[in-house]
C-alpha cells in the first residue's frame, strides 16, 4: 500500500524577484483516522500522514500538522515569496515515520 | 457506491435508534475544541484579521474545501506564527495546525477537512508579538465524513 502513496506538487517554474507564487500540493494517502471499521468489525487503526514541512533554499517556509480531520490524499495550497533562484522542497511524514519527499526549482528571472 | 450508500443508511438508521447521545460521545464538545485552541495558542483571541472560506452546505463530509487567509504583511517585522484550525463536532477537536515564516509571503491555505456532521469550524491566528484573532463559521453536513 506504501508503494501507491505518491506527492504531486504543482507551481510555475519561472518567477519575478519578491513574487509570491501560490503552490498546490498532494499527497494520495488513505489518511485513516482510527475511527473506521472493516468488513469484519474491527477497527483500522490509524494511520495518517501527520506533517509537511515546506523549505526554500533550505530556509523554513512553512510548517504544517495535520490530524485525523484532514481528508484522504490531502491536498494544501498555499504561497511562498520568491526572492531568489531556487529549490522549494516538500516533506510529508506518517504515523509510521514513512516520509516522501518532492522539490521544485523556482528561476528567478 | 451502492454499497457504500446502503452501509451509510443503516449506520443513519443505527445511529437514531441507538439515540442522540451515542453521537453526542462520539464528538468533541465546544468546550474540548476550545481547550485544544487555548492549548495550541494562549490568550484570548479578537474577532478579525482573519477570513474562514467555506461551503454553507456541504453535501459530503469527507472532503470539505476550506481557505483561511490572515490580512498580515507577513515581512519580517510583523507576520503570521501560526494558524490553528479546530472542529467542534468531530471526534477530535484538532483539525491542522500551520507555521508560516515571512518567506510565506501571504498567510493563505486551502485545505480539504473532514467533518462528522453538522458543526462549527474554528480559525484561531497567532501573530508574532503575540495578538490572537478568531473566525469561525457553521457548515452544514448532509453525509458525514468520518467512516463506518
Amino acid at each position: 500500500m506504501a508503494d501507491d502513496i505518491k506527492p504531486r506538487i504543482r507551481v510555475q517554474n519561472t518567477a519575478r524577484k519578491g513574487e509570491v507564487v501560490e503552490v498546490k500540493t498532494l499527497i494520495t494517502h488513505p489518511m485513516e483516522n482510527g475511527q473506521r471499521k472493516d468488513a469484519s468489525g474491527k477497527v483500522v487503526p490509524r494511520m495518517i500522514v501527520n506533517a509537511l514541512k515546506v523549505t526554500y533554499n533550505d530556509k523554513p517556509v512553512m510548517d504544517v500538522k495535520l490530524e485525523t480531520a484532514v481528508a484522504a490524499n490531502p491536498f494544501m495550497a498555499f504561497f511562498v515569496k520568491v526572492e531568489e533562484t531556487g529549490t522549494l522542497k516538500f516533506t510529508w511524514t506518517d504515523d509510521e515515520k514513512n516520509s516522501w519527499t518532492a522539490e521544485s526549482k523556482i528561476e528567478v528571472a | 457506491m451502492n454499497a457504500m450508500t446502503a452501509l451509510l443508511t443503516r449506520r443513519t438508521a443505527l445511529a437514531a435508534i441507538a439515540g442522540v447521545i451515542v453521537a453526542r460521545n462520539a464528538s468533541a464538545t465546544p468546550e474540548q475544541t476550545k481547550e485544544w485552541l487555548s492549548t495550541a495558542a494562549k490568550g484570548t483571541p479578537r474577532e478579525g484579521k482573519v477570513t474562514l472560506k467555506a461551503p454553507e452546505i456541504a453535501e459530503n463530509g469527507n472532503a470539505v474545501p476550506v481557505t483561511v487567509s490572515v490580512e498580515s504583511e507577513m515581512t519580517a517585522k510583523s507576520y503570521v506564527k501560526a494558524v490553528y484550525i479546530a472542529a467542534d463536532g468531530n471526534p477530535n477537536p484538532g483539525v491542522a495546525t500551520y507555521e508560516f515564516t515571512p518567506m510565506s509571503g501571504k498567510a493563505e491555505v486551502q485545505l480539504r477537512v473532514r467533518l462528522a456532521q453538522t458543526q462549527k469550524l474554528v480559525v484561531v491566528a497567532e501573530m508574532n508579538d503575540g495578538t490572537l484573532y478568531t473566525a469561525s463559521r457553521e457548515i452544514k453536513v448532509t453525509i458525514g465524513g468520518c467512516g463506518g
